[in-house]
């Protein structure tokens, strides 16, 4: 029991909170795309950018949270995605809008995009310093650790706050993207012009609305992404720029351009990569004396080693790249 | 004054002239028919009403207005319907929301205009709740029109609306045409079909290299013998 204790703590949590960060960063980037046609490189760092502007925030109002009894970093939450969404505007405005004007190939989009990624990166580098700082800055990390009532168990399910908060935070934004997108107006409209932006401009639908309002969304859900990754770990200017493979391949595992394709692809590479690193020796352990005697379980029984980690969503780039180019759902073949 | 008026029209892609001075006009409560040979420049002709070409030359009224190289969001405002020959739906949409997405800019308008739209074509209210993609082309065709009748225009322009379709649903959309007629939307269409075209035509515009040829009454067109030798396929 105990190693399926630890089987929970270590594949089923840390899997479901890697993979709600991929699946929310993923969304982002599927939107941009299925709305711009392009991949949008700089997502991480837009993700980096709203979690700086949390830190910024609850270092400015330490206090702001303890009045109401939440973290102060998930009251500056909002207020970071609205500041995020401004900014990815603006990116757009700045680079991508006068290149869209020219009718450059999707390729020069991407270029400039990472061009955006290294120049937003050394800013943030320029105002927080290249080491990892908690966004906890004045709370404590509460970590709750639950005693299953089972005879013989002695290791507790382990469980953090902010991952707590992570999970609801992903529901909240993965059920309101639904709400959004297939009863809202504008939401319809996004698909619309996702389907055939001609025929949307043909029925009235101003695409530049479009374009800005998808911005402000793939800007407020990289805020989140960025943030609920900072309060697992703690922020650093190139976390996210790191997560940026895993989360282009949870984006090309849903299918390129579907929202909820993109959030069972960042919960397929979240898992496969936990399950990947995860040490199965200890699973077997209960059956160690049962096996026979020239078959003797080696110390570590992963599939590769943690460092090797991210060898993971390139591998399942690679397969569904080659098997399903279109993805789980039926996306849009790049 | 007519509903649209289109004078001296010339406009082509990438400095190639395609049009070459299109004169083009038809009141409101009429049916217009462009029919011609091939590469004639028919459905370029609609796309330069529609704002989806540049107009370097002439001009292109509505209701007396000028409206040449209008961005097409502004057209639809202005009571024009667009309805393009490929790709004139939003396949993974609903056929209720390719309906809703018509009525974009009149979104007060939903709820009267889709019982409009499902009485008009009844197979839609049937499949209002099937994406667009899976629909056979006939229905595509009636997603098509019914999304660009949403937003109550007053003119309607068709670009080639039987194009690759059974007789028998090229007759079933030609009747639709005509009932949208009758309920007050003036029509301005492409057709292959140029004999079934012209018979439920007002006015009918035979072009040949980017010019008009003839411009009659559709059964005047159909009665002259020259134009039945060289374009109806005797």
């Amino acid at each position: 029991m105990n190693e399926l204790v630890f089987f929970i703590n270590n594949v089923v949590i840390a899997g479901s909170v890697t993979g709600s960060i991929y699946a929310i960063g993923a969304v982002g980037v599927t939107l941009i795309f299925s709305i711009m046609r392009f991949a949008h490189f700089a997502h991480g760092d837009m993700m980096t950018f709203g979690a700086f502007m949390v830190l910024l925030l609850t270092t400015l109002f330490p206090q702001a949270g303890a009045a109401i009894g939440v973290p102060t970093p998930l009251i500056m939450l909002p207020l970071a995605m609205v500041l995020t969404a401004a900014l990815a505007v603006g990116l757009d405005r700045a680079f991508y809008k006068p290149l869209r004007a020219h009718g450059v190939k999707p390729i020069v989009f991407v270029i400039a995009s990472l061009g955006v990624a290294l120049m937003l990166q050394g800013l943030i580098r320029l105002f927080a310093g290249t080491g990892g700082q908690s966004l906890y800055v004045d709370d404590r990390k509460e970590i709750f650790r639950l005693a299953l009532p089972i005879e013989g168990v002695r290791v507790p399910v382990v469980i953090t706050e902010p991952q707590l908060y992570l999970f609801a935070l992903t529901l909240v934004a993965v059920v309101g993207l639904h709400v959004f997108l297939s009863r809202s107006r504008l939401g319809k409209a996004m698909r619309a012009m996702s389907d055939n932006p001609d025929l949307a401009q043909a029925s009235g639908i101003n695409t530049h609305t479009i374009v800005a309002v998808t911005w402000m969304l793939a800007g407020g859900l990289a805020a989140i992404a960025g943030t609920l990754l900072s309060l697992d770990v703690t922020f650093k200017p190139d976390l996210s720029f790191f997560l940026l493979l895993p989360i282009f391949a949870a984006a090309i595992v849903g299918g390129v351009g579907h929202p909820y394709g993109a959030i069972a692809g960042g919960f397929v590479v979240g898992f496969a990569e936990t399950l990947a690193v995860f040490n199965w020796n200890v699973l077997l352990r209960p059956f160690r004396d049962s096996l026979p005697e020239w078959l003797s379980l080696p110390g570590n029984l992963a599939f590769v080693g943690t460092e090797y980690k991210i060898v993971v969503p390139f591998f399942i780039l690679v397969v569904i790249l080659v098997w399903r180019p279109t993805g789980i759902f039926k996306g849009k073949v790049i | 004054m007519p509903l649209l008026d289109a004078r001296d029209v010339h406009g082509g892609y990438g400095g190639m002239n395609i049009l070459n001075g299109v004169d083009m006009a038809i009141e409101a409560d009429e049916i217009g028919v462009i029919i011609g040979p091939n590469g004639a420049g028919k459905s370029t002709m609609l796309k330069a009403i529609f704002g989806l070409l540049h107009v370097s030359q002439g001009e292109v009224l509505l209701r007396g207005e000028p409206i040449q190289n209008l961005p097409t969001n502004k057209l639809v405002h202005k009571g024009m319907g667009f309805v393009p020959q490929e790709y004139n739906v939003f396949p993974s949409l609903t056929v209720k929301e390719n309906l809703q997405m018509g009525a974009y800019l009149k979104p007060g308008n939903v709820k009267r205009m889709l019982a409009q739209v499902y009485e008009f074509f009844p197979p839609l209210l049937e499949k209002r709740h099937q994406p667009a993609g899976e629909l056979s082309g006939g229905q595509r065709q009636m997603v098509a029109m019914g999304r660009a009748l949403m937003a109550e225009p007053e003119l309607l322009l068709l670009d080639e609306p039987t194009a690759g379709l059974s007789p028998l649903y090229m007759h079933e959309i030609l009747e639709r045409v005509k009932a949208i007629n009758a309920a007050g939307v003036g029509v301005l269409m492409v057709e292959q079909n140029a004999k079934q075209a012209l018979a439920i035509a007002d006015k009918g515009f035979v072009l040949a290299n980017g010019q008009n040829r003839f411009t009659d009454t559709g059964a005047a067109l159909l009665a002259d013998p020259e134009v039945a030798k060289s374009f109806l396929g005797g």
